[in-house]
């Protein structure tokens, strides 16, 4: 990448959005940075559509301030915005063919026509659509489409490319090769890509950062391993992935660790970073597949006893309920068996290994 | 099963009957008509053989009329006709398409009824319709002519075009616009390079409905016409009531060729880019 992995290309300054009485986006901060790959990821009507819509200018915030590469956009019409879209219906105009649909952006910038019809020749090719140039968008499939919409957004060379769940409309396995794809392109242009999903999955595979948002804000922001390993919240501990989240009494402290009891179960020992000193509780989250269980008692920070209640085939894992003496329950996830390994069942007597950097403390919703 | 399914052919087989019976009844006049438009007789009803003298008739007719040579009422009423109808598909297709835009542009709950206020031109008895315009024109102290006869047209030939664009908008994915936009035009430029397109199907259909409309309106026309701008439709009717005449089925036969294959243009355009 050619620009400053500091310089911030997109600045989101406190935005709220209110549709008449509802609060879309909620005093939201965010600085994208250039050249940098970010999604939003939310449950559905969380806002991530009408925060993209700010930055691409077909939404004007309520409050608060977007910038794009410095300059306050706020309330510049989305045609003097130096930021595209890809639509999730893909909006491709039905009267052009593939190439006039291309070349339309650069058309509405009176960019020389010599100029033009080789950079719209390089995005055909960049998008493998060779041999397309003529059809009309009825004529192609649905992926082809979908190629054909980013096509004509990224020969324009915005500074930001927004998208808007480019990929929901694509079967699974286009969907999966397209993700590779667009991930592989935005490194090679080194355009700044705002991407939006709801799928967990997407955002792991194609982010440098993601931002998950809840209820129109930002409830973390980070790579995809911190968001994974480290989630501050229930909320995202629970939209990522699994996550056992349990509550427990504050017992006793010693230097940066803490002793923990669980409610109806052990005592677990945890680094105590992010709990505030005068914490009398806390809740913390655990992924199912950091549960380390062995049929023999073995060396490590915490471990308990539980009973396996119930057993959960799911090809290359079993996804297993635990049940501690006091009437805890939690899931864990062990790989399938192989003829060589020991195995556990439903029924059986197990012992619980955890490392206390596997104990998360969120804050509750 | 099989009762059941010989039943549903019974059933099929009747409706079929029944659907000829009523097209027969429909066209069993207009064919004749367009028979007889070929009669040698001098007589409108009565079959001495098959000619195309009359054709050529109204050819010589047309010809003298617009080389000057002798002036022909019903060729110069069939050129009003035409030009009337021209200026009201220009005007309704402007209006009728600035109408449905607007109405999807700006969708204030008050724009509801005004769409509904849209369809009365087209489904007021034109009896009412005629007397009404008559009334509102000589309040307005207008001179009766090719002014208030367009005026009157346009009154009930615009709505069809907006009723068709306005169903081709319904179906509109929003972000056609906004994508066009976002790539760099102006709402303008949007407007005229992107939905006005899209439209298109919708407009030349609509347009071509009205142009056929127009051509073939009799009652507010007769309402509203002055000495210079009498109509084609109403010529052939003055001539009709003093007696028939074999010219008279061949115009009309001219006139019923040109607006089947207007309505049919006006249907394929509208199933075009569905
Ligand atoms: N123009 C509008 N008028 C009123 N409410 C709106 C408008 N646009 C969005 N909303 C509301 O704002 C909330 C957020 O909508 P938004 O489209 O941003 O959600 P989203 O996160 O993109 O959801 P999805 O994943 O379903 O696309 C929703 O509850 C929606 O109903
Ligand atoms: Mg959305």
């Amino acid at each position: 990448m050619s620009t400053d992995a500091k310089e911030v290309m997109v600045e989101v300054r406190r935005v709220t959005k209110t549709f008449d009485e509802f609060t879309a986006v909620s005093d939201v901060s965010l600085e994208i940075r250039a050249g940098e790959f970010i999604t939003l990821l939310g449950p559905s009507g969380c806002g991530k559509t009408t925060l993209l819509r700010m930055i691409s200018g077909f939404e004007t915030p309520t409050q608060g301030q977007i910038f794009i590469a410095g300059q306050d956009v706020t309330h510049d019409p989305p045609y003097r915005r130096d930021a595209n879209q890809v639509f999730q219906s893909y909006a491709l105009f039905p009267h052009m063919t593939v190439k006039e649909n291309i070349g339309f952006g650069l058309r509405m910038k009176k960019v020389p026509k010599s100029e033009a019809q080789e950079r719209v020749r390089e995005a055909i090719a960049m998008v493998s659509l060779g041999g397309m140039e003529d059809r009309k968008p009825s004529q192609l499939s649905g992926g082809q489409r979908q190629r054909v919409a980013l096509a004509r957004a990224i020969v324009c060379r915005p500074k930001v490319l927004l998208l808007d769940e480019p990929l929901s409309a694509l079967d699974a396995k286009l969907r999966h090769a397209m993700q590779v794809e667009l991930k592989h392109l935005q490194q090679k242009l080194g355009i700044t890509f705002v991407f939006v999903t709801h799928d967990q999955e997407e955002a792991l595979t194609m982010s440098d950062r993601i931002a998950v948002i809840n209820q129109g804000k930002v409830e973390q922001l980070g790579d995809a391993t911190a968001i994974y390993h480290q989630p501050k919240t229930t909320f995202v501990a629970n939209f990522i992935g699994q996550a056992n989240i349990l509550e427990g009494r504050v017992v006793s402290r010693a230097g940066r660790k803490v002793t923990l009891r669980l409610e109806g179960g052990p005592e677990v020992t945890l680094l105590a970073d992010d709990l505030p000193d005068d914490a009398t509780t806390a809740m913390i989250s655990v992924r199912p597949e950091k549960i380390l269980i062995r049929k023999q008692r073995e060396e490590s920070d915490n471990v308990f006893e539980a009973e396996i209640a119930e057993e959960i085939f799911k090809g290359a894992t079993d996804q297993l309920m635990l049940r501690t003496p006091g009437g805890l329950e939690l899931w864990a996830v062990v790989a399938n068996e192989s003829a060589r390994q020991a195995t556990v069942h439903k029924g059986d007597k197990v012992f619980c290994h955890l490392h206390f950097d596997d104990i998360v403390v969120v804050q509750g919703n | 099963m099989a009762r059941k399914l010989s039943g549903m052919r019974l059933l099929n087989l009747l409706l079929g009957g029944w659907s000829g019976l009523v097209f027969l009844f429909l066209y069993i006049p207009i064919v004749l008509l367009i028979v007889y438009s070929f009669n040698a007789s001098k007589m409108a009803i009565v079959w001495e053989g098959f000619s195309f003298k009359w054709y050529t008739a109204l050819g010589r007719e047309a010809l003298d009329h617009v080389s000057g040579t002798k002036r022909s009422p019903l060729v110069e009423s069939a050129i009003n006709s035409v030009t009337i109808a021209s200026i009201v598909t220009v005007f309704s297709v402007i209006l009728g398409t600035a109408g449905a835009w607007l109405l999807y542009r700006y969708k204030f709950p008050a724009l509801r009824s005004i769409t509904t206020l849209v369809y009365i031109p087209m489904i007021i008895p034109e009896i009412i319709m005629g007397i009404s315009l008559l009334i509102f024109f000589k309040a307005m102290s207008l001179t009766l002519g090719f002014t208030t006869v367009i005026i009157s047209h346009i009154t009930f030939c615009f709505p069809f075009v907006l009723i068709a664009v306005q169903a081709r908008l319904a179906g509109v994915d929003p972000a056609l616009e906004e994508a066009a936009m976002d790539l760099g035009a102006t709402p303008m430029k949007a407007l005229f390079l992107v939905m006005v397109p899209y439209m298109m199907p919708a407009i030349i259909s609509g347009g071509l409905m009205a142009f056929t409309l127009s051509l073939d309106e009799v009652i507010v026309t007769y309402f509203t016409r002055g000495p210079t701008s009498e109509t084609l439709p109403l010529r052939v009717y003055g001539l009709a009531k003093v007696g028939l005449s074999p010219i008279l089925n061949t115009i009309s036969a001219v006139f019923i060729v040109v607006t089947v294959a207007l309505t049919v243009a006006a249907e394929s355009v509208k199933g075009l880019n569905k």
